[in-house]
């Protein structure tokens, strides 16, 4: 096993080089991941894979970026516990790949170092904000990868890019060592070609870590397929997710599915989630008031970027942020910074968290009904490149699926439904009650085996 | 300013004290990671990447910290909340690495608990405590003689209780009699080191004066860095006069942030309420809500160690000595236990206390040193006052005995055999000086006998200097008397 993977490190830089103008990859790590198998060639659960990392996970001796200038020259002195657990269960980590700024985007646009391309077509986005590890992958440049999803920065990018994309339930896996942008969305997120895969780097991720205090006791039971379990779940179908703006194509493939579903005897219920039309607001509200606190601290005086050393304290830190963040950055440290500010908290901030507990509430209740939520993960298919990019509030828009999700914190995935008619990935989204990440991974190949598009 | 005393602007006029103070804890390691708490260490030496807000970190609390807090939250009679959450208040400072500082907001982990401590009259003043709650400290900026500025991070992650007081104080001197009272319970229950020098021990105060007998409170200020004891009585009289100045002049105080600068002796204004900061207080969503055990705090409870209310009491009740002395005595719990050591060595509790206010606090003013680093071990104090009891020295000898003692490694005993100190009290041999002295003195003894019978304590002078000082003076005076009165 070892010598196959050595040779697939150590032909990863002429790979990269090849697909360069896709522009997913920020640093090539496959040296230090040479190095590292060359130590002791650990045998794990991943020993025979090459994955990528989103660059704003930290990973020891390696820069973490995410994609902000501000950042520019830092080195990490430590590695992320889920960096870690890969390492640990044997995979070679070649790559740290590009995203929007920080993790805020839904196109892998706003980077320093320009937009990642989709490899369907070069002209389109890949989705975002874990847009360079969803190339990565779908690319095959490595098996899989890991992402960071706090409204879909995940789940969006694998539906544009024909990926499993799984974002596990909030507090499944240790945060610590991802770079926070909203911490009480964040969580750290999988994409694989195949569900095998998503769910083996999952299981190693995922568990408690003491350095995390919001992650999860709950065990981590390992996925083997049982199809008579399969076809003993509950679907739900929301009618809240019937939306207007909802392509025609991605439409037509989930009604299919659905029916494909009820053929093969499934039930399939009808079930509401009231409050979703608030999801966006309120996701917005939140994110953006924890990543104005969370970014704070680029600031110029310890690490990173620092525009000028003359002059007045309060002018090294308008200057160093002003041309260390991205304008998507700095418009939500301003929002974030607006709703939590005094005479203004009650009405926003406030009014935002009691809607994400009715949020939380709506799903509660559907899965007491069904194991199951089966919705489109995206409004569209992948648009092109610049034509979001100056219209934040449409950008928003396209995370409209999966934000309930992410204000609730149970877990959801994207599975690959084939293509349109141009030829671009249509994805739909699987959500399951809180833990029960195993239960999508059930009617997950129970699909990918039945059925064909 | 005016030049009118405090105590006659005080019969007019009633100022209304709140405190807030901030101290730090004496746990092994930080509040949110693993590294040491320390002090004058190399700077930046005891630093980890989750105390300098390193991308992508979290904190993790320290249980210490928190059974620290609660335990000062039993010694002030708080109730301890089974469900309390941290918040985080934002503000950018370049001692403050993440840019905000974790700390907790509207549910404290302690609440409405009370101080009661002597006042100089020996009457007992209360002062309610409103909360009691956890947060971090910030790192320490330090100026260079140019223009640069350096800071050490080893402070950041010193965990801190923040105690806030009712707006009970009603002077300067209870604001400073609180605060000795809070530094002492602090010591007492084994939380703080509270030392106000190393800023262990930090105050603001929240102040407004009112005319006397009015109900409503006047517009307050807020005041920071009264950080001695002696800047909290003369920044809080100062501010004081200045509000009362302003009333009586028919002018508003403004509602402001001043700073108390100790060296030059005034205030110097922070902030007006227009430039008032916007912490932002939001729930920090990187710690889950800090859920205590009441069983745990029954045991904390039980646990607590002897307090100052609870010394004062037992030294009334066993030792039977003045409330002044008690009070000097008990304010610190090394001192207090030096002295019990003193007693337990065999002493009249009377006679130690003497000792011990006398001749250890003025060695220990003097040397500039605490209890802790004091020379003589409390028995050995024992016997030296038992060698003066016993009359084998006078109270003189003992004194010089006493300041020998702290130098070399001797015990009383072994001084007074060495120097020959013991005190001569035979009456045979003293007489023989008795009848030299007074023989040699014609003139005196002359004067006396003709009725100047205060010369006596002239010759009891000449007396023990004849027998340097050893001469038992109960034994000297009476065979002194008996000489001078005989034919």
């Amino acid at each position: 096993m070892t010598p196959r993977l050595s040779e697939r490190i150590e032909a990863f830089p002429a790979a990269l080089k090849e697909q360069s103008e896709l522009n997913a990859v920020i640093t090539d790590t496959s040296s230090q991941a040479l190095a590292h198998l060359d130590g002791d060639g650990t045998q794990g659960p991943l020993s025979d894979c090459l994955l990528a990392i989103k660059d704003n996970l930290n990973l020891v001796d390696s820069p973490t970026t995410c994609a902000s200038w501000t950042l520019a020259g830092y080195i990490s002195p430590y590695t992320a516990t889920p960096v870690q657990r890969l390492l640990d269960a044997g995979a070679a980590i070649v790559a740290k790949t590009n995203l929007d700024e920080f993790a805020m985007g839904s196109s892998t646009e706003y980077s320093c170092f320009g937009p990642t391309r989709n490899p369907y077509n070069p002209d389109l986005v890949p989705g975002g904000s874990s847009g360079g590890s969803a190339v990565a992958v779908a690319a095959e440049l490595v098996d899989a990868a890991l992402g960071s999803d706090t409204g879909g920065s995940v789940r969006q990018p694998a539906a544009f890019c024909g990926l499993f994309g799984l974002k596990p339930t909030y507090g499944r896996v240790s945060r610590y060592g991802l770079v926070a942008f909203a911490s009480s969305f964040d969580q750290v997120s999988v994409f694989a070609r195949d569900i095998d895969l998503t769910a083996r780097v999952f299981e190693v991720i995922a568990g408690h870590d003491p350095l995390d205090s919001t992650s999860a006791a709950e065990p981590v039971t390992s996925f083997s397929y049982d199809e008579e379990h399969a076809r003993s779940l509950t679907i739900g179908i929301a009618r809240e997710y019937e939306h207007e703006g909802l392509d025609e194509e991605i439409g037509s493939r989930y009604r299919n599915l659905i029916k494909f579903l009820k053929s093969e005897d499934f039930t399939v219920k009808e079930v509401s989630l009231p409050h979703t039309d608030y999801g966006i607001a309120a996701y917005y509200i939140l994110t953006t008031a924890e990543a104005s606190s969370n970014l704070a601290r680029y600031d110029g005086i310890r690490y990173g970027m620092r525009a000028r050393v003359e002059g007045d304290l309060e002018g090294l830190y308008t200057d160093t942020r002003s041309s260390g963040f991205g304008p998507e950055v700095q418009r939500r440290i301003m929002l974030g910074t607006y709703v939590l500010s005094a005479g203004y908290m009650d009405r926003y901030y406030i009014c935002a968290q009691r809607v994400r507990r009715l949020i939380q509430r709506d799903f509660l209740h559907a899965f007491k009904e069904v194991d199951l939520l089966l919705t489109p993960t995206t409004p569209t298919l992948p648009f092109p490149i610049g034509t979001k990019v100056d219209d934040p509030l449409t950008m928003y828009l396209s995370d409209v699926f999966t934000v309930p999700m992410s204000l609730a914190g149970v877990p959801a995935m994207n599975i690959p439904m084939g293509q349109s008619r141009g030829g671009l990935p249509i994805g739909l989204q699987l959500t399951a009650n809180y833990f029960r990440e195993e239960t999508i991974f059930q009617l997950s190949r129970f699909i990918e085996q039945r059925y064909s598009v | 300013m005016a030049t009118n005393s405090l105590d006659s602007i005080m019969e007019k006029w009633e100022p209304v004290i709140g405190l807030e103070v901030h101290a730090q804890l004496a746990t092994q390691s930080k509040i949110f990671c693993r590294c040491r708490r320390t002090y004058g260490a190399a700077p930046n030496s005891h630093t980890c990447p989750v105390c300098l807000g390193y991308p992508g970190v979290l904190p993790v609390l320290n249980e210490q910290v928190v059974e620290f807090a609660i335990r000062m939250g039993q010694a002030v009679g708080c109730r301890v909340r089974s469900l309390s959450r941290f918040a985080r208040k934002n503000y950018f400072y370049p001692d403050l690495p993440k840019g905000y500082q974790i700390s907790q907001y509207d549910e404290p982990l302690c609440e409405g608990g009370s101080l009661s401590f002597y006042m100089e009259d020996g009457s007992v003043k209360t002062v309610g405590i409103t909360r009691i709650h956890l947060e971090e400290d910030a790192g320490k900026a330090i100026h260079g003689l140019e223009d640069e500025s350096y800071i050490d991070f080893n402070r950041c992650g010193t965990p801190l209780v923040e105690i806030v007081s009712e707006p009970d104080i009603r002077s300067p001197q209870e604001a400073r009699r609180y605060l000795e009272r809070l530094k002492q319970t602090l010591q007492y229950a084994g939380v703080s080191e509270a030392d106000m020098e190393k800023g262990h021990l930090r105050c603001d105060a929240n102040i407004s004066v009112r005319p006397r007998g009015d109900g409503e409170f006047g517009t307050r200020t807020e005041m920071k860095n009264l950080n001695s004891f002696r800047g909290v009585e003369r920044g809080l009289a100062y501010e004081i006069r200045r509000q009362v100045d302003i009333l009586e002049q028919g002018g508003e105080v403004e509602q402001c942030t001043l700073t108390w600068d100790e060296a030059a002796s005034e205030t110097h204004l922070l902030r007006t309420k227009e430039e008032a900061q916007d912490y932002r207080y939001f729930p920090e969503p990187d710690l889950v809500p800090l859920e205590v055990d009441p069983d745990w705090v029954k045991a904390i409870k039980a646990e607590l160690p002897e307090l100052p209310a609870q010394i004062e009491e037992r030294f009334t009740r066993d030792y039977n000595l003045r409330f002044q002395d008690i009070e000097i005595l008990t304010r610190e719990r090394e001192l207090a236990a030096y002295y019990e050591a003193v007693v337990d060595g065999g002493v009249s509790p009377t006679e130690a206390a003497r000792w011990v206010l006398g001749e250890v606090l003025r060695v220990l003013k003097e040397e500039h040193q605490e209890i802790g680093e004091f020379p003589m071990r409390p028995e050995a104090l024992s016997e030296l006052i038992k060698l003066c009891s016993q009359g084998i020295i006078n109270r003189n000898t003992a004194k010089s005995v006493f300041d020998i003692m702290l130098t070399e490694n001797l015990s009383a005993a072994e001084i007074v055999k060495r120097d020959q100190l013991g005190q001569v009290s035979d009456s045979a041999t003293l007489e023989d000086t008795v009848l030299q002295v007074v023989s040699g003195l014609p003139a005196e003894l002359e004067r006396y006998r003709k009725g100047e019978t205060r010369l006596l304590g002239f010759f009891m002078g000449q007396v023990m200097q004849a027998t340097k000082g050893k001469g038992d003076p109960q034994v000297v005076r009476g065979i002194l008397q008996r000489v001078l009165d005989e034919a």
